[in-house]
């Protein structure tokens, strides 16, 4: 299994949609056969289409509020000691995290193809609010799938949605999380399929999903590219990219643009929600070696017992709280270009604590799990080395889950 | 394959008495696997052919009906290895009566494909339904159910393209299924009976000699209207009534036999 230079890694599957031969593909129903084949025409004709670039740069700079900043965390770094702290804070982008790229890209598709409804699965709440946000800027009718439980826990992010003109279902099968609500989407994408078009929410799902959502949250990298040409004159010698995964679309759009490069020159570390500290359920299926197996479409690492019944996940962050992960983040564990690991939920409240008191940021609890990492190895590494958290997500929609844990906030 | 398979022979023996197969869906384990085991046999005395589900926690085509008896199987514990057992038990006082497994790939993958086939050939399930595993992506495991006497069942759907459509029945084995409408199994059937039938011949015109049966949305209201067919298949109904019986505190058994027979009815 090899990484293939100067392609993007969306790219780099065979005909069947597989990465590295394994991850990925399209394990649908044959109803769905159609609507996906339609789809990845469309979206083949569309990014080589200068007219539709053009329309996505203007919304994602007028829209979304592109670019976001990169800011030197200097309190935290002297305090750590050690390796240099950056942030890029996708978290300004509209909406709070960087949901918005894929919502923003989904709901220009959908009105290329002329369909007037539109559907999102959610877990934290951004997925499904950006998605209404979007659906309301291009006036379209919108649905949002998200677990009962999820629903309980992000309000604020609910109460936006509902805002914004956009009509939630709640999902009370299963462990009614987002895994529940994936597939309750895809259920009635199939029931639908003929006027709507469905927005995935991460780079999970059937092989055009994947890149669907890498391709619109690549943006995050070619912003940071450029910013960091303009704050150091060139790419630093040793860096860090550190990342939360869940389904890992922050990831890999932060990444994408630095994959060519040596890893000993760039490091790519994703970290995953290893649930509380003493709970043996978790939302790690990398970093804790989970099995290969086949949710919502598509084969990658996947927290399941060995008869394949999908495992429940459990996570202070409901973003992260999913059984599967992106196949091209297996692709990159398998190639050995990422290192995956995971923080748990005590851990990512405790940098959560550390990083609000020494800096004007308000990372989610989602990035708090990537803070977390950053905390644990920064003292440890030398003065030129440059660690860069993707902060993807605002902390306003856990409001209620800080208070509960940390008391006053 | 063997040329007569007792698939084709249930459909050989429904034509002869001029009226549609039937084909009835329950999920393993549900609500017991003696249960289970035990509405399988009384329903094959009227039903042509038994699907058996294979539970799967994560099933991306099924409505709630059927959601709900997976779930609740689960939750009796029934496994993979249970299922075949099950299957054993009903062959042996119902050997002629072909059974079809039906379920989602990861339960394939995580037994092993070759195992899982192997364990199929010996319980003699007769065919397998792999609900997410379409063409072409299913050809090499289609192949391999063939080379062991599996019937592999291939779904074509409303959807699918008329170029597809002709590779799909060319690679098919003795039976094919058609969903009847954009719908995950259950749903309200919203597509008119002459509509579907109109779509059914289409398949019936590429090749005569397959069997084609339609499924999803068939109940007691809409099976007669779909005679024509050579085979209909009902699930979430008999799913809701095992469910319906348990809230009632009835016999399960008692009351899904009784719908069975109804159906049969229906379409002599």
């Amino acid at each position: 299994m090899k990484l293939k230079k100067k392609i993007p890694l969306i790219d780099q599957h065979d005909k069947f949609g597989f990465w590295g031969g394994k991850f990925g593909g399209n394990f649908i129903p044959e109803t769905l056969k159609k609507p996906i084949e339609d789809l990845t025409k469309e979206f083949e004709k569309l990014r080589k289409d200068q007219k539709f670039i053009k329309k996505r740069d203007f919304y994602f700079k007028n829209f979304i509020g592109s670019p976001t900043s990169f800011i030197k965390l200097e309190n935290l770094s002297n305090y750590l000691g050690g390796a240099q702290i950056w942030a890029k804070v996708v978290s300004e982008a509209n909406g709070g995290a960087h949901k918005i790229y894929n919502a923003t890209v989904h709901a220009l598709i959908c009105k290329a193809m002329g369909k007037k409804y539109i559907i999102g699965d959610t877990g934290a709440g951004y997925a499904g609010k950006m998605l209404s946000m979007a659906a309301k800027k291009f006036g379209l009718k919108c649905k949002i799938f998200m677990g009962a439980k999820d629903i309980k826990r992000q309000k604020p992010n609910c109460d936006a949605m509902r805002k914004n003109g956009a009509e939630i279902v709640p999902v009370y099968s299963g462990s009614q999380t987002l895994v529940d609500a994936v597939s309750e989407c895809m259920r009635y994408w199939v029931s639908n399929c003929d006027n709507t078009h469905m927005c995935v929410g991460s780079t999970v799902g059937p092989n055009i999903f994947v890149k669907i959502c890498g391709w619109s949250t690549a943006q995050i990298s070619r912003e940071l590219k450029a910013q960091l040409k303009e704050k150091f004159k060139k790419v630093p010698k040793k860096l860090k990219l550190i990342n939360c995964v869940g389904g890992g679309s922050s990831a890999y759009g932060f990444w994408s643009e630095f994959i060519d490069y040596d890893k000993k020159h760039i490091e790519l570390i994703g970290v995953e929600a290893g649930g509380p500290k003493k709970s043996l359920l978790h939302a790690a299926p990398l970093s804790r070696n989970a099995k290969i197996g086949i949710l919502h479409g598509a084969a990658s690492y996947v927290c399941q017992n060995n008869e394949g019944q999908i495992h429940e996940t459990e996570s202070i962050s409901a973003g992260l709280d999913y059984p599967g992960v992106s196949p091209i983040h297996c692709f990159l564990k398998d190639t050995k270009r990422a290192r995956y690991t995971y923080a748990t939920d005590e851990e990512a409240l405790t940098a959560y604590q550390l990083v609000t008191k020494f800096e004007k940021l308000n990372p989610s609890l989602e990035p708090s799990h990537a803070f977390a990492e950053t905390i644990k190895i920064a003292p440890k590494l030398s003065k030129n080395t440059i660690l860069i958290v993707n902060s993807c997500g605002d902390a306003k929609k856990d409001r209620d889950i800080l208070k509960e844990r940390l008391g006053k906030n | 394959m063997k040329k007569n398979s007792l698939i084709n022979q249930s459909f050989q023996n429904a034509k002869n008495e001029k009226r549609p197969a039937l084909l009835t869906y329950t999920v393993a384990g549900d609500f017991t696997k003696k249960k289970s085991l035990e509405i399988l046999k009384s329903i094959s005395n009227y039903a042509d052919i038994c699907e058996l589900g294979f539970p799967h926690n994560t099933p991306i085509a099924d409505g709630g009906q059927i959601q709900t008896s997976a779930y609740r199987a689960i939750k009796n514990g029934v496994k993979i290895n249970d299922v075949f057992s099950i299957v054993s038990n009903f062959k042996k006082s119902k050997k002629n009566k072909p059974i079809i497994l039906m379920g989602y790939y990861n339960m394939v993958y995580q037994y092993n494909e070759n195992k899982f086939i192997l364990k199929c050939k010996k319980a003699k399930v007769d065919g397998l339904i792999i609900v997410d595993l379409p063409y072409p992506e299913n050809k090499k495991f289609a192949s391999k159910c063939k080379r062991n006497n599996i019937n592999f069942i291939q779904l074509i759907s409303p959807t699918t393209s008329k170029s597809r459509l002709t590779k799909i029945v060319n690679d098919s084995h003795d039976m094919i299924y058609y969903i009847s409408m954009l719908s995950t199994t259950g749903g309200k059937l919203k597509v008119s009976a002459k509509e579907i039938i109109k779509q059914y011949q289409k398949i019936k015109n590429h090749n005569k000699s397959k069997n084609v049966v339609i499924g999803f949305g068939i109940t007691e209201k809409t099976i007669e209207s779909l005679k024509k067919a050579d085979g209909l298949v009902v699930g979430s109904a008999i799913c809701k009534e095992i469910t319906r019986s348990i809230k009632k505190r009835q016999n399960a058994v008692t009351n899904v036999i009784n719908l069975v027979k109804k159906l049969k009815n229906k379409i002599k």
